[in-house]
């Protein structure tokens, strides 16, 4: 009786669609493969979709106060080359990383400031920020790749292992596990939800809404400059191209866990776990040999069903 | 004259309540017919009935030209020859005036696209007509809210309309404006186009009307011809209603102590549009509930939104004796005033947040420890609040989307209350929410002021104002009218201020 109500309890959860799928998505896989589940099998594919899944948490904080940020990648791309720069100009790895936290501190202000400031919509303010960073990004390497000396003590943040676990995703359950703290704990998650719930009546009792627009691009986007640094340790090569279309996946992740394009819903949980659904879905195709073009069309099924099933299951529910 | 609309025993019955009560109405062509009465006697169901938008209950007959019809939907009211113009205009702001003069029935060419020449010609026609010059291809967002309105009218008879419905087509025109719309109106009656035309503005009234019909609590009170009427009469037919038993005594504990001070209140826009609020001047004391009254439109909410900082204004507002600025709702607040919005769903809650949530929302740092918020404090100064107000609901967690109306209302009350303002401003604090949710609501206002609140209501409901007020100050277009202290505040005494 008490498991089983705990059980029913648990699905009250938003994340348990998005939790129940991506353990029924391993079950499948393993079934046709003995491959998936080996501990150096799901390291791996953790440490893949780490990336995807850090950023997705800026992603889910912003489009939980109703707004989207589609310059995730470039301001990923941006950091890992600024960073990748640094390195080559001979400064220290401590300036190195500084300089690639502070671009992303930069492209969120930009965002958030276009946004509260000027009123433009954000789905257009961070279109131009995402076009303005990927041509800097060209500008800058002339289309070759940079690889500069670093040393050893820098890949750890990309390549290293604590225990069996990749450094990338030890990153990943920490930042989940702040943010998830700080979007049902603090003042300033309840705010975040309150002004994409509605952002008339957060104003009217006294919610500083414009801060906290801004406060959510800033993270956002150093979010995603962090997970851009990441990137560079992890290959030591910064690409004209890194981060090239990631913010698809990265919204992506963030609606497969739950999260309401009007607003107001989501969490970071939810979002980390949409993360982890789509990389468990690439690391399937890869064992069972199926056409690799054809996890780009699996991945945009999935995100049409657990949409749907969470739109359903709310229709549903209504009164619950 | 003939009748073209005849309407007779037409009730209707929505789950709980009776709006309509056999209520009859008979408009003749080429009349211009008043349809007086309180919000909520049944005028807007009325009108949703003539125009297809609702259906009577079975018994009533309506005719059109002698010959009885039941009409089915809003196309089949204007193919009748009945159309109707909203308080809220229905017109698209980016396409021009032709476009929306000929919304969804455009002309076409033998091509089967849209003939636009004769589409503005024929809109150029209809303007004519009505003798007001505006240009066809002009958008409708460049027009003024006046201009807007005669749009709406071009529509209307471009639909060979015999009955025009104008539902308080000037509560947001400038004077001129509104003597324009008044020739217009007089104009068709000429032309043997009859019109219904709904104004809580007694002297619009008793300027424009052939003939007055009176509803009150759903019921036909009267009908007579406008040379019968005298403005008394016609207030005491509108609000005479019993006093409800339901709600206790009046006490006052009201101070001399000056706590809000307002001067010189003004607008700070362009005067062009709507109705502007200037000059307005009073005093709020300690403990007073001071209750503000005016027709829809007459500036009171604007008055309010000043004083809350989320409309810009010029003029003066201190606190205690000391000049403060108010920037935005967060300065408001921090000065110690709160506003329970008059729109609770849009403006006053967050549907999709708990009962909990939205209750802290106004002064959540009270749970809160290094900005980590203490939730087990938190629920329990909701539960507190849930008992002591009444609030139905299963428990804190429950989304306030699920509340009824009137315990979604108390959430909004509880979350200021909780906040404990020095003022609290209430805006349409009872509006469509049961009879005895509003019982509750004026006392727990009342308690409010009691502990020392001051309280000012915004209501549109004149006994709701009557019954609660220290002092009342009703607002006439953008201006104080009338300030009454409760002993002289009757029904008439203030209806008069805001209508005479």
């Amino acid at each position: 009786m008490r498991v089983l109500q705990q059980l029913l309890q648990l699905r009250q959860m938003r994340e348990f669609n998005v939790l129940i799928a991506l353990v029924l998505m391993g079950v499948l896989i393993s079934l046709f493969t003995p491959y998936f589940l080996t501990v150096s099998n799901l390291m791996g594919v953790s440490r893949a979709f780490s990336l995807t899944a850090i950023m997705s948490i800026g992603m889910v904080m912003v489009i939980i106060t109703g707004g989207i940020d589609l310059s995730v990648g470039s301001a990923m791309g941006l950091a890992g080359l600024i960073t990748a720069l640094c390195f080559d100009a001979g400064f220290s790895q401590y300036v190195a990383v500084a300089a690639g936290l502070g671009v992303g501190l930069a492209f969120g202000l930009t965002n958030g400031l276009l946004i509260t400031a000027i009123g433009l919509p954000p789905f257009i303010a961070t279109l131009g920020t995402l076009s303005i960073g990927r041509g800097m990004m060209y500008m800058i390497t002339h289309g070759v790749p940079l690889t500069p000396d670093t040393p050893e003590s820098f890949s750890v943040l990309g390549q290293g292992y604590v225990g069996p676990v990749p450094v990338p995703v030890v990153i990943l359950l920490v930042l989940t596990l702040v943010f998830t703290i700080v979007m049902t704990r603090t003042r300033f998650g309840r705010h975040v939800y309150a002004t994409g719930g509605n952002e008339n009546a957060a104003s009217l009792s006294g919610v500083k809404v414009q801060r906290v627009k801004l406060a959510v691009y800033v993270l956002s986007s150093t979010i995603s400059a962090l997970a851009g640094v990441i990137a560079f340790s992890r290959y030591l090569s910064a690409e004209p191209a890194s981060g090239f279309g990631s913010e698809l996946e990265v919204i992506a992740a963030a609606a497969i866990g739950g999260a309401s394009l009007a607003g107001g819903i989501g969490s970071v949980l939810g979002a980390v776990i949409g993360a982890a659904l789509i990389g468990e879905i690439a690391n399937g195709v890869v064992l069972l040999n199926i056409n690799t073009y054809a996890q780009q069309a699996i991945t945009g099924g999935v995100i049409l069903i657990a949409v749907s099933l969470d739109v359903l299951r709310n229709r549903m529910g209504g009164r619950g | 004259m003939k009748p073209f609309l005849e309407m007779t025993g037409i009730s209707k019955t929505f789950p709980g309540v009776k709006a309509l009560d056999r209520v009859d109405l008979h408009l003749n062509a080429g009349e211009v017919h008043v349809l007086a009465g309180e919000n909520g006697a049944g005028k807007s169901t009325l009108m949703k009935i003539m125009t297809g938008v609702l259906r009577a209950d079975p018994g009533g007959e309506i005719r059109v030209d002698g010959e009885t019809v039941v009409i089915k939907n809003p196309v089949h009211a204007r193919a009748l020859g009945i159309s109707i113009i909203y308080q809220e205009l229905a017109v698209v702001n980016n396409l021009t005036v032709s476009e929306n003069v000929f919304l969804a029935r455009e002309p076409l060419g033998p091509t089967g696209l849209i003939n636009r020449k004769r589409m503005n010609a024929d809109t150029r026609a209809v303007l004519a007509e009505l003798g007001v010059e505006i240009d066809p291809e002009a958008l409708v967002g460049t027009l003024s809210i006046g201009q807007r309105q005669l749009i709406e009218i071009a529509r209307a008879i471009s639909y060979k309309s015999k009955l025009i419905i104008m539902d308080e087509p000037t509560a947001s025109l400038s004077h001129h404006e509104s003597s324009t719309l008044l020739r217009m109106a007089r104009k068709l009656t000429a032309q043997g186009v009859g019109i219904v035309f709904i104004s809580h503005k007694l002297e619009e009234i008793f300027e424009i009307a052939d003939r007055v019909t009176v509803l009150r609590d759903g019921r036909t009170v009267d009908t007579r011809p406008i040379s019968d009427m005298t403005s008394d009469l016609l207030v005491r037919l509108m609000v005479d209603r019993e006093l409800d038993q339901l709600f206790g005594h009046h006490r006052s504990h009201a101070t001399d102590e000056v706590l809000l001070s307002v001067r010189n209140l003004t607008e700070k826009r362009a005067k062009d549009e709507g109705v502007f609020v200037r000059d307005i001047e009073f005093d709020l004391h300690r403990g007073e509930v001071l209750g503000f009254f005016g027709l829809v439109g007459a500036g009171r909410t604007e008055v309010m939104e000043m004083i809350f900082g989320s409309r810009p204004y010029s003029g003066e507002i201190s606190i205690n004796g000391t000049q403060v600025r108010i920037g935005s709702p967060s300065d408001a607040i921090t000065q110690g005033i709160g506003f329970v919005t008059e729109d609770r769903q849009s403006r006053g809650l967050v549907l999709g947040m708990s009962v909990r949530e939205n209750f802290s929302l106004t002064h959540l740092s009270d749970y809160c420890s290094l900005n980590f918020v203490n939730r087990s404090k938190e629920t329990a100064a909701c539960a507190d609040y849930i008992r002591s107000l009444g609030i139905k609901t299963p428990s804190p967690e429950q989304k306030v989307l699920n509340l009824s109306g009137g315990n979604q209302q108390k959430v909004v009350l509880a979350k200021w209350a909780a906040r404990r303002p020095q003022i609290l401003i209430v805006d349409e604090p009872t509006r469509g929410i049961d009879i005895g949710a509003k019982a509750e609501v004026h006392a727990l206002l009342g308690k409010m002021a009691e502990e020392g609140m001051s309280i000012i209501v915004v209501s549109s409901d004149l006994p709701e104002i009557l019954a609660i007020s220290d002092r009342v100050i009703v607002l006439k277009e953008g201006q104080i009218s009338g300030e009454l202290p409760r002993k002289d505040a009757t029904q008439e005494s203030v209806m008069l201020a805001a209508t005479g």
